[in-house]
């Protein structure tokens, strides 16, 4: 649909750099992104958490000032400035206030008087479908009648550019499909005065599902990775080839490993030691070795089809097999992962067995439980603060994903039966007293 | 209070309001209600306005047929308190959340401040009012006002802090994404998230200030003793005639009071409040109350808050609209040097009323008043540590107990917030009677005065640790037969555990306070000695002894801030991070 419109810019981002936090621990979440979006279109951003693309949208927003570079609104022909409003992950409504209320807050905000006011609430209520809805109060809702409350308040106040922050993703499958097809209608009727819509998700399919256009982030820093363009005609159908080859290229664009990243280290940002390590249990680890390796995937799946079995997002799902990928018990190939032999020997194995595999293949291959298991060797109670090796991670990243990485490699030793922990002293020790 | 309940329902054309039908019997009783609320308020004030000769010619009698009238001017000055303090919260602690400035001087100032004694306060401000309306007997009114409102702000104040500061992330996007201006979001966004937290601590701050009426009502100046009209004075008036009868009569006084005001005003108001709590999920439970239903059913109703709707309007048409800046002010590096300054100054203000505090001392104290001092503190905070322990050992298995029958809990509940809402001070003469009568020693048998009302925090918080024991973890104990001790160990204790630590903490907090009334208690002309901090601090105000008051508050509020940090905050870590059942 884009393409048989003349194109104009409604904004330029121009060389955006965004970082968080102070001193050492400070992270750049965003670099060097260029973009351009421009009227009746759905562009998408698409990658995992700390890919930045929140912190893009918020830009765009006006919440945040980032640190470097500009976000510029293009006039409009009759020199109007463009107006943006923004619909939430978690629906962001005052719970004091009714459902006309809450649509009417932004309309308030613009001191538009008050006849009118209800007049264009009670219109955007109508297309929104929340009839009838009017004096309930959010926590009366449902989560989707929710989102709806906070979509007929993002589009009273007739802005040119919708930005939406995941926001079906608090919902179940279900309503999120229906409210996916309700705005895909009233986008495609023409029934809302939005020129555009920027939409960050984490959804592949969701991506593909609504976007003209998705721009695919890389994480650590965030850049703009890949631009996809989606020519296919609404209504998308998840079977059609085309949708599925598109699914695919987008995995293999977000599983590629940029030339500058060292192989050992995978896609984990740090080296060594300062590794960052994300949240994953040794369960959800085994889960997919087994999933993987039994039919009907035999050692080798699609991560798309894998996503789809599982029922996860790629969000929940590419970590996962990147930490397989990095304890070298899977190799991700395009889209594709596929299990190692010693994977294939972890999934028939005996509880111990695979504690052993998981043991060597820690010690081998993750940095810092190699440094915990070396000092409780060597020192003489064999046993070590955590203290000292949270400071030691604190040097290279910030606090919480200090505490985060600590707790991961805890984990993983606990299960390997590498070392143990005990909370209430904070002591690392080489066996668990009996 | 009132002036939330139109904006939050949104400000309704005022053409509306008169569209009225005919009016339903629940406005008959409301109006009956309303008007004699009205009356009584103009009796109460017409008192006030009158020269301070005729507290002479009128003093205080103990005459039952004064005693409501007595009572009506003491809860008016409660309440102008209240108002006070609520009026002082919204201004400051909104700067202080709006400020970073002003914020760093504020914050730590509220935090030590809702901890430590006001008592000795009253010396040095009664002064003041008096020179303000001289000859009336305004200025004593304020004065005694003032000294109730040192004992309420606080806490109040720190709590809307508090919730400012925690506003959800989205919603705070939200306010600046519409542009918002500060008005608006002040109306639609801060007020509304902060009102339950707030309505629970102006109850808290209630039952603190009737702590101290007593003690305000009767000021001295100098050689004169100026004695308002009030429950106070006249319980203060029947402790020096011995009159037991009178003493039985305040009491009742002050029960039906506290019931009224817990049934008319705060009730309603926490069941209004309900509507502002933070949740996304209706919860089972709402709080009830019968007189808000039948305000609720008025039709009158919106008549009368139609001048607080008119102020909200007009603050809402005065606003300058739009606000510009979306992104909160970054006064990251522009303003480092104004940092530097703004640093410094308040470390030379601190460092200059440090030095004050102890020139002022150092003049009349040696180093030994102060060691003398820091002991007596240790013999009140051995007094307050060996209560609580007592105080926990008897509350905890009985709060327990109630707490795992819903029955009895939702009974007993508002029965121990009454209890805790009680000012104790009033039963101590009770105690000196029974004292004297079996000649107990003071040192010890007075002690237990220091917890007379506050052990009531621990109980209905237990209470309410044990009801939110998930049934899922008492069947698994009941089906493995986890009994006896095991079963208080591993189920009950650890279950209450971060419930009974806030009690134990409002407690402690209370003790201190109180202490300084329950060491020195007198019964005529006999007069209870405790040593300790307390009878330290009471007898240098009875004194006029400024470097020693100021001094004892000084210690008592070091000790009581050191107990916070050394003891409770660490348990109450240790409480959240393991113990929380989430």
């Amino acid at each position: 649909m884009a393409t048989i419109v003349e194109t104009r810019p409604l904004v330029e981002v121009t060389n955006v750099r965004h970082l968080y936090g102070k001193g050492h621990g400070q992270m750049l979440v965003l670099d060097d992104v260029d973009l351009t979006l421009n009227e009746n279109e759905i562009v998408g951003l698409l990658g995992r958490s700390g890919s930045g693309k929140s912190t893009l949208l918020r830009s765009i927003a006006g919440l945040l000032r980032p640190s470097e570079g500009e976000v510029r609104f293009v006039q409009g022909e009759d020199g109007s400035q463009p107006s943006v409003s923004m619909v939430f992950q978690t629906f962001a409504l005052f719970p004091w206030l009714t459902v006309l209320q809450n649509v009417e807050l932004g309309l308030e905000a613009q001191k538009v008087a008050a006849e009118e006011r209800r007049a264009r609430a009670l219109a955007a209520i109508d297309l929104i479908g929340l009839d009838g809805f009017e004096n309930a109060y959010p926590k009366e809702l449902s989560g989707g009648m929710r989102q709806r409350v906070g979509l007929a308040r993002a589009i009273v106040v007739d802005p040119s550019l919708l930005l939406m922050d995941e926001p079906f993703s608090a919902l179940d499958v279900l309503t999120a499909e229906t409210l996916r097809t309700d705005l895909l209608d009233l986008w495609c009727e023409g029934r809302m005065r939005i020129k555009s819509i920027m939409i960050v998700t984490h959804n592949i399919e969701e991506a593909v599902l609504m976007c003209d256009r998705i721009l695919v982030f890389s994480s650590n820093p965030g850049r703009v990775a890949a631009e996809i363009r989606v020519d296919l005609p609404q209504p998308r159908d998840r079977l059609d080839p085309a949708f599925r080859a598109l699914v695919d290229g987008i995995y293999v664009q977000m599983t590629a490993r940029t030339p500058a990243t060292r192989v050992n280290d995978g896609l984990f940002p740090g080296m060594g030691i300062a590794m960052v390590l994300p949240r994953i249990s040794t369960n959800s680890l085994a889960g997919l070795i087994e999933e993987v390796h039994g039919t009907p995937f035999d050692g080798r799946a699609s991560l798309a089809d894998l996503a789809d079995s599982l029922q996860l997002e790629v969000d929940a799902l590419l970590p996962m097999a990147e930490t397989l990928q990095l304890l070298r018990l899977a190799e991700l190939a395009g889209a594709d992962i596929r299990l190692t032999p010693e994977a294939r020997r972890y999934a028939e194995a005996d509880v111990d067995a695979r504690k052993a595999i998981f043991a060597q293949a820690l010690l081998a291959h993750v940095p810092l439980a190699q440094h915990i298991r070396r000092i409780l060797d060597d020192s003489a109670g064999h046993t070590a603060p955590a203290r000292r090796f949270r400071e030691q991670l604190e040097d290279h990243m910030s606090p919480d994903y200090a505490e985060e990485t600590l707790r991961t490699v805890t984990q993983w030793g606990r299960y390997a039966e590498v070392f143990a922990y005990h909370e209430d002293t904070d002591l690392f020790s080489l066996e668990d007293p009996s | 209070m009132k002036e939330m309940t139109p904006i939050a329902r949104g400000v309704r054309p005022f053409s509306r309001m008169l569209r009225l039908t005919a009016p339903n019997r629940a406005d008959a009783i409301a109006f009956v209600l309303l008007t004699g609320l009205a009356m009584l308020v103009f009796r109460g004030a017409e008192g006030i306005a009158e020269p301070l000769s005729r507290l002479r010619i009128e003093p205080v009698t103990l005459d039952p047929a004064y005693l409501p009238y007595y009572a009506l001017r003491t809860t008016l000055r409660m309440f102008a308190a209240l108002f006070a303090s609520l009026a002082f919260t919204l201004v400051v602690a909104t700067l202080a959340a709006r400020s970073r400035r002003a914020g760093q001087i504020i914050v730590p100032a509220l935090d030590i401040l809702q901890s430590v004694p006001i008592l000795g306060f009253l010396t040095f401000t009664v002064t003041f009012f008096m020179g303000l309306f001289p000859g009336r007997i305004l200025g004593v009114e304020l004065a005694a006002v003032f000294a109730i409102f040192t004992s309420q702000a606080w806490n109040m104040a720190f709590s809307f802090y508090q919730s400012l500061r925690s506003i959800p992330s989205d919603l705070d996007e939200v306010s600046r994404g519409f542009g918002l201006s500060p008005v608006r979001r002040f109306l639609r966004l801060d007020l509304p998230f902060a009102t339950p937290a707030l309505v629970w601590n102006m109850m808290m701050s209630m039952s603190g200030g009737w702590f101290f009426v007593v003690a305000s009502e009767a000021i001295t100046v100098g050689n004169t003793t100026v004695t308002l009209p009030g429950i106070g004075s006249w319980l203060a008036l029947a402790i020096a005639q011995r009159d037991f009868t009178a003493i039985g009569w305040a009491v009742g006084a002050m029960a039906v009071v506290i019931l009224l005001y817990d049934q008319f005003i705060f009730r309603p108001v926490v069941a209004w409040a309900d509507r502002f709590r933070f949740e996304q999920t209706a919860s089972s439970e709402r709080p009830q109350s019968w007189a808000y239903d039948l305000f609720r059913r008025t039709r009158l109703l919106p008549l009368l808050f139609a001048p607080v709707t008119g102020l909200a309007r007009l603050l809402l048409m005065l606003d300058p609209g739009h606000a510009t800046a979306r992104i909160a002010k970054a006064d990251k590096q522009a303003s480092r040097i104004g940092n530097a300054i703004w640093t410094a100054l308040i470390g030379a203000a601190v460092l200059f009323a440090a030095w004050t505090i102890i020139a002022y001392v150092a003049r009349t104290l040696s180093w030994d008043d102060a060691l003398t001092v820091i002991g007596l503190a240790c013999l009140t905070m051995l007094r307050v540590l060996v209560l609580i322990a007592l105080a926990s050992l008897i509350w905890v298995p009985i709060g327990v107990w109630i707490g795992l029958r819903p029955k009895w809990a939702e009974r007993l509940q508002p029965v121990a917030q009454f209890l805790a809402a009680f000012p104790a001070n009033v039963l101590f003469p009770f105690a000196v009677i029974l004292i004297v009568q079996w000649k107990l020693s003071p040192e010890v048998s007075l002690s237990p005065l220091m917890i007379l009302g506050t052990q009531w925090y621990i109980l209905f918080n237990v209470i309410a640790g044990a009801s939110a024991i998930p049934t899922d973890l008492r069947e698994a104990a009941d089906m493995f037969r986890v009994s006896g001790w095991q079963w208080w160990r591993q189920v009950a204790l650890p279950g209450i555990f971060p419930y009974y630590v806030t009690g134990a903490l409002t407690a402690s907090g209370g003790s201190w306070n109180a202490s300084i009334v329950a060491e020195v208690v007198s019964w005529g002309d006999e007069k209870l000695h405790a040593s300790g901090l307390g009878a330290y601090i009471a007898d240098a105000t009875a004194a006029g002894d400024y470097p020693r008051v100021a001094l004892g508050i000084a210690v008592m509020s070091l000790f009581v801030i050191a107990f916070n940090r050394l003891l409770w905050r660490p348990l109450y870590a240790f409480a959240e991070r393991r113990l929380r059942l989430a």
